[in-house]
């Protein structure tokens, strides 16, 4: 299991490793969480947290307190603690975690692309793009008058510029829907890191091309059940799914032409792993199918942490922090919207 | 009578009393009217009040049901969907017309939405929004959402109706009570004043004729009298003509000696 790197591992990524595994024990507990559902009011919750390490973000907010400033500063504390292991970092480290964030970048690039072409203002744009996502020339995006003359100005310089030539033609970028595009190019993000993977070796590729290819796998499922009912066509739906993972290639041609959501479970019922995740659905319920996969994740994130010498820890720490955030977001509206009932259905305790 | 209550400054002819009594049936008969028409105007507002209890009751258990279900896309896709979302629209597809309806002469605003089917075409890129994850949610939360603002468009049509109305009643209610309680006491007022002028004008009338009659009765008294008196002299002449003595003589005689002796009345 443990190739050579674990030798050499820590002259470079040993005390990275050991920051993340801190910030992990800085995770929310059940105990914080039955605490946090408890409460009564907004205000309540700023209490609760304080004690926890969002304490600081949060002491000198204002006080009527809003959901959307909780979650704001609670991301802004995973920034920061993004920014100081990214400034910490060697190759090939570094890059690996820049991976992380691609996704939220096309996100970013996507809603900025959007909106331009809506006519919007930039910099009310950049003000709602994700804070991990950002990105030098992210403002000259707007620039661009057509499709064309944006990838050639701005999107060449950034990132993303392999996952638009290779997936998108500039005659496509010019009548292709905005989703479809949003999703071709996270499948390329997809494919990319985890070649990317692969080329690390050792416990990294183990266990991120394992979380990779669950994240492909719910992909997948969730474009199939997303798209049920719309005018994507079974080819264009397929050529969305990544092409790694449990599913591919035999599940994803099973996949591509399922109608409903049952047909879909029975595709997924095939594969034990996800088994355990349909068989606390009962029949026809496909609202809580994204908590059940949200549980999966945690739960796969959390192994991640039980190896050692590898770089799957930042990844699965990152994504835990998502959705701690998620939760968190869940629990003070829920509180604002006084359905507390409703509180315990979508949060996901991680430990 | 002008002590009673204000009265218009007419002069009290029958012709005038004539043109009152008209003005009093106007106003009698407006009057009616009006108050069927507040009637009516009560009963609808009525209706309103009720329904915009039930509305607002509604209201607010849909609201909270719409704000959940964007907090649960928000779950499903993330913080971002909103910004999402909001780029991606081009123009409303869920839209208001206002028409008037009229309750009782009352012009009422009504507001309606409607589906801009333009809009809604140009809109169904959108329905591809959270592919990846969180679509069925945000589509939920669209509905949720459509729901709300149809439930906001009866409300504010609801409020609006009811503000106008509420105008309109006390308008005519304004009405009502000026014709009840100013213009047709004193149309009465006046109607009674004319009458009681007219009436003094008929005693006055009557008086002088009385004192006319009495006054004729006096003059044919006399004459009376003086063609009695007459009669008499006559009846005294023929008898003494009769006799051989003609009146004048014995008058003459009379006044002869009328003239001549004091003592002689007669």
């Amino acid at each position: 299991m443990y190739g050579l790197e674990a030798l050499t591992f820590n002259i470079h990524g040993g005390y990275l490793e050991a920051i993340v595994r801190g910030y992990r024990s800085g995770l929310l507990t059940a105990a914080d969480y039955n605490n946090l559902c408890q409460c009564e009011t907004l205000e309540d919750i700023k209490m609760h947290l304080s004690a926890t390490e969002y304490g600081p973000y949060l002491q000198n907010e204002p006080s009527p307190l809003h959901t959307t400033t909780i979650v704001e500063k609670c991301t802004l504390k995973l920034v920061d603690e993004y920014k100081h292991m990214l400034c910490q970092a060697t190759e090939p480290l570094s890059t690996f975690l820049e991976y992380i964030t691609y996704g939220h970048m096309i996100d970013n690039v996507v809603l900025i692309v959007t909106g331009t072409l809506h006519e919007r203002d930039v910099q009310e744009l950049l003000e709602k793009c994700h804070p991990l996502g950002m990105f030098d020339s992210i403002a000259t995006l707007a620039v661009a008058q057509n499709m064309r003359e944006l990838y050639r100005l701005v999107l060449v310089d950034t990132p993303l510029a392999p996952y638009f030539s290779e997936c998108i033609t500039s005659e496509d970028l010019d009548d292709m829907n905005i989703e479809i595009m949003r999703n071709t190019l996270y499948k390329a993000y997809l494919e990319d890191f985890y070649r990317f993977c692969k080329k690390l070796g050792g416990a990294t590729a183990e266990i991120m091309c394992d979380l990779l290819a669950f994240e492909a796998d719910r992909r997948a499922v969730n474009i199939t059940i997303n798209s049920i009912g719309t005018e994507l066509t079974r080819d264009d739906r397929r050529k969305l799914y990544s092409s790694f993972g449990l599913l591919y290639p035999y599940g994803h041609e099973e996949i591509a032409v399922c109608e409903d959501f049952d047909q879909v479970r029975g595709v997924l019922e095939k594969y034990p792993p996800y088994q355990s995740i349909f068989s606390k659905l009962s029949y026809g319920e496909s609202q809580i199918l994204d908590k059940a996969f949200y549980e999966e994740e945690v739960k796969r994130l959390c192994l991640a942490f039980e190896q050692q010498f590898h770089y799957g820890v930042f990844f699965a720490y990152m994504r835990l922090r998502e959705q701690e955030i998620r939760n968190l977001m869940w629990i003070s509206e829920c509180v604002a919207q006084n359905q507390k009932s409703r509180v315990h259905d979508s949060v996901v305790f991680i430990f | 009578m002008s002590g009673q209550g204000q009265r218009l400054t007419v002069v009290p002819t029958v012709t005038m009393l004539g043109v009152m009594k008209a003005r009093l049936v106007g106003a009698t008969r407006g009057h009616a009217l009006l108050k069927k028409k507040s009637d009516a105007l009560t009963v609808q507002f009525r209706q309103i009040l009720k329904k915009i209890v039930s509305t607002k009751e509604s209201m607010g258990e849909i609201m909270r049901a719409s704000s959940f279900a964007l907090t649960e896309a928000k779950y499903a896709a993330g913080d971002n969907i909103k910004h999402i979302v909001l780029e991606s629209v081009r123009s409303a597809s869920l839209r208001v017309r206002s028409r008037q309806e009229n309750v009782a002469g009352v012009k009422l605003p009504k507001f309606e939405h409607f589906t801009d089917s333009a809009a809604a075409d140009s809109k169904s890129p959108s329905d591809l929004t959270g592919l990846a994850r969180g679509g069925q949610q945000v589509q939920a939360c669209r509905i949720a959402h459509i729901k709300a603002i149809e439930v906001l468009v009866e409300l504010a049509s609801l409020q609006t109706s009811f503000l106008t109305l509420d105008e309109a009643i006390k308008t005519t209610n304004r009405r009502v009570n000026a014709l009840e309680n100013v213009i047709k006491p004193r149309l009465e007022n006046t109607i009674n004043y004319i009458k009681g002028e007219l009436d003094e004008l008929e005693r006055e009338d009557f008086f002088r004729l009385k004192k006319i009659q009495g006054y004729k009765k006096r003059e044919i008294e006399r004459q009376m009298v003086a063609a009695k008196q007459y009669a008499e002299e006559k009846l005294a002449g023929e008898v003494s003509l009769q006799k051989g003595i003609s009146m004048n003589a014995a008058h003459n005689l009379l006044v002869a000696g009328a003239e001549k002796d004091e003592d002689i009345i007669f």
